[in-house]
């Protein structure tokens, strides 16, 4: 240690010199990177804006009141709407999330606070883990066994499906949150003598109910554009839903109907119901966002 | 292994055991052993915590200090392989009597921890919280206002009541906490390391806060301050750690009023532990 000496300058370095050398070699590489990622991420870009372009001029021209309030027309008829298939969608989200939502934070409680290193708690999370990568269509089809050979279709039926597909992602994401909820937080709780109950009920779900709802609304966001597991639960219908066990329409089964169908106005409704499909689902991202943000 | 524990125990410590309070002891809480799973994290502790004075405790890292505070409200419970032996009494009552409410225990004995942790609501709401919790009739608007000018912070927050705990800085939070604490008018404070986290200006305006609480309260303090022991606490239980068996184990080595402990300590280890010769 002794030998370096701090009172002379270094011989090493030649005349100090702090100017840019933009020609250099790493200067250089460093640039071509960087317009590498530039270029790749403009490129990754263009389908997603492609698909937003053309929902919003093709369906754009045809989204008026007409589209939004009157009934689905019939073959060669023109004008008409998919005021049907926009409620039946938001009926069906809506009994999904009243299905899935209580059962999931409850199956979450179990599983972040009550006894997350059980078997029991293992097994769940792993089942709920690998159902989130679960094919759509199985929903319907495992809700078509279980509901609809015996009661027919219906928004209920429907409703079910989606919540089966909802309830992982929600059981998840509120567990998730539940756990973010700092210990040191539940400690004071039962220092202050909550019981188990009022130390999650005051305190783990308030204080995690952001995370919560983000989970939610990504959960609805995503069983509202669903379409294969309603095809064998909702069917289809052409009128306004007068109850729940009948058949009922949807905007994505609506939208898989008219896109196939050989005429123009209905391609064009299609069109129109998909732009008004990415409305809902945006509603419901830019809502868990502003949930997501607000804390006490 | 108890018996020859015990015997060295006794033999290095024969204060530990001769201490008797002068006052009331509110809590008489005489640990034997206390484990953790197979841990044995403290042993041979005889600590009666006097009424109306500050009780602190003292010792180097891993003595056990922080164990013994929290087995007098139960808070150990918590951890799914605690158990111990000895009794901790509460007024003559058993606290881990069989038909005795952990629950109920932690609302006559408040707690204070280490770092601060209001709970992500507003200012009101968390000193509310432990009224609310024993759904307290009375006015509840006062006894918040009470709380927090008892915990010197009513000045600073009184025009942002509804602003969030969090936003608070780190002593103001930890006032704020015992302002949470005392709200509910427990019988006694327990406070593990409260001005740990906390910046010198934030610690004094603390420690001023305990010397006022003591008039009401009875109140047990773990420090790792030893300063902070002479400055407030009337009697001081100084805690070693004891390797001869393999693991850390914490015992009690002396207690005894503040000024003897630091002024003339009985026991070798306190004298070098006093006079910081280790840590």
């Amino acid at each position: 240690m002794s030998d370096i000496d701090l009172t002379s300058r270094p011989q090493a370095l030649p005349r100090l010199s702090l100017e840019r050398r933009p020609f250099e070699l790493r200067a250089l590489t460093s640039g071509l990177l960087t317009g590498l990622t530039w270029g790749i991420a403009i490129l990754g870009s263009i389908p997603l804006f492609s698909v937003i372009i053309m929902l919003v001029t093709e369906g754009g021209a045809r989204l008026d009141i007409e589209a939004l309030t009157a009934l689905p027309p019939a073959g060669f008829e023109m004008g008409g709407g998919f005021a049907n298939a926009i409620v039946g969608t938001l009926v069906m989200v809506a009994i999904a999330t009243v299905i899935s939502v209580p059962i999931g934070l409850l199956a979450a409680i179990y599983l972040a606070i009550l006894d997350p290193y059980s078997p029991l708690a293992g097994t769940a999370r792993f089942v709920a883990k690998t159902l989130t990568g679960f094919p759509s269509i199985l929903a319907g089809v495992f809700t078509y066994a279980v509901l609809v050979i015996n009661f027919g279709y219906s928004a209920v039926a429907g409703g079910v499906a989606l919540a089966v597909l909802m309830l992982p992602t929600v059981v998840l994401a509120a567990e998730e949150s539940m756990k973010q909820v700092p210990q040191k937080m539940t400690d004071a709780a039962y220092g202050m003598g909550c019981t188990r109950a009022q130390v999650i009920w005051k305190v783990v779900l308030p204080t995690g109910l952001p995370g919560i709802l983000t989970g939610v609304m990504l959960a609805v966001a995503g069983a509202a554009g669903e379409s294969a597991p309603l095809l064998f639960t909702a069917l289809f219908s052409n009128y306004f839903m007068s109850e729940l066990m009948e058949p009922t329409a949807s905007l994505s089964i609506l939208i898989y109907n008219f896109s196939s169908m050989p005429f123009d106005n209905q391609i064009e409704l299609a069109w129109a119901a998909s732009l008004v499909l990415v409305l809902i689902v945006l509603v419901f991202n830019i809502l868990a966002r502003l949930i997501g943000q607000s804390k006490v | 292994m108890s018996a020859t524990a015990e015997a060295m125990a006794q033999a290095i410590s024969p204060r530990a055991a001769a201490f008797s309070p002068i006052g009331d002891a509110v809590i008489d809480c005489q640990l034997q052993k206390v484990f953790y799973g197979d841990f044995l994290a403290v042993r041979n502790s005889h600590v009666p915590i006097e009424k109306g004075k500050i009780t602190g405790f003292i010792g180097p890292s891993g003595c056990g200090k922080s164990t013994v505070l929290r087995s007098l409200n139960r808070m150990n419970d918590l951890i799914p392989s605690f158990r111990f032996e000895g009794h901790v009494k509460y007024h003559g009552q058993d606290v881990y009597g069989k038909t005795v409410d952990p629950v109920v225990v932690r609302r006559y004995i408040g707690m204070v921890f280490q770092q601060p942790n209001p709970f992500s609501m507003s200012i009101y709401d968390n000193v509310a919280f432990g009224l609310r919790l024993n759904r307290y009739k009375g006015d509840v608007e006062e006894r918040v206002q009470k709380a927090l000018e008892r915990a010197a912070l009513w000045k600073e927050v009184k025009d942002k009541l509804n602003k969030s705990g969090l936003s608070l800085s780190g002593g103001q939070q930890q006032r704020l906490c015992i302002a949470r604490a005392i709200a509910t008018e427990p019988d006694v404070l327990l406070m593990d390391e409260p001005c740990s986290a906390l910046d010198p200006i934030a610690t004094r305006q603390v420690e001023q806060l305990m010397l006022e609480l003591k008039e009401r309260y009875t109140v047990a303090l773990v420090t790792h301050n030893m300063q902070q022991a002479t400055r407030v606490a009337d009697t001081t239980a100084f805690f070693g750690v004891d390797i001869s068996q393999g693991g850390r184990t914490g015992y009690l080595v002396e207690m005894g009023e503040t000024r003897q402990i630091f002024e003339d300590p009985q026991e070798e280890l306190t004298k070098q532990y006093v006079s910081g010769e280790f840590s």
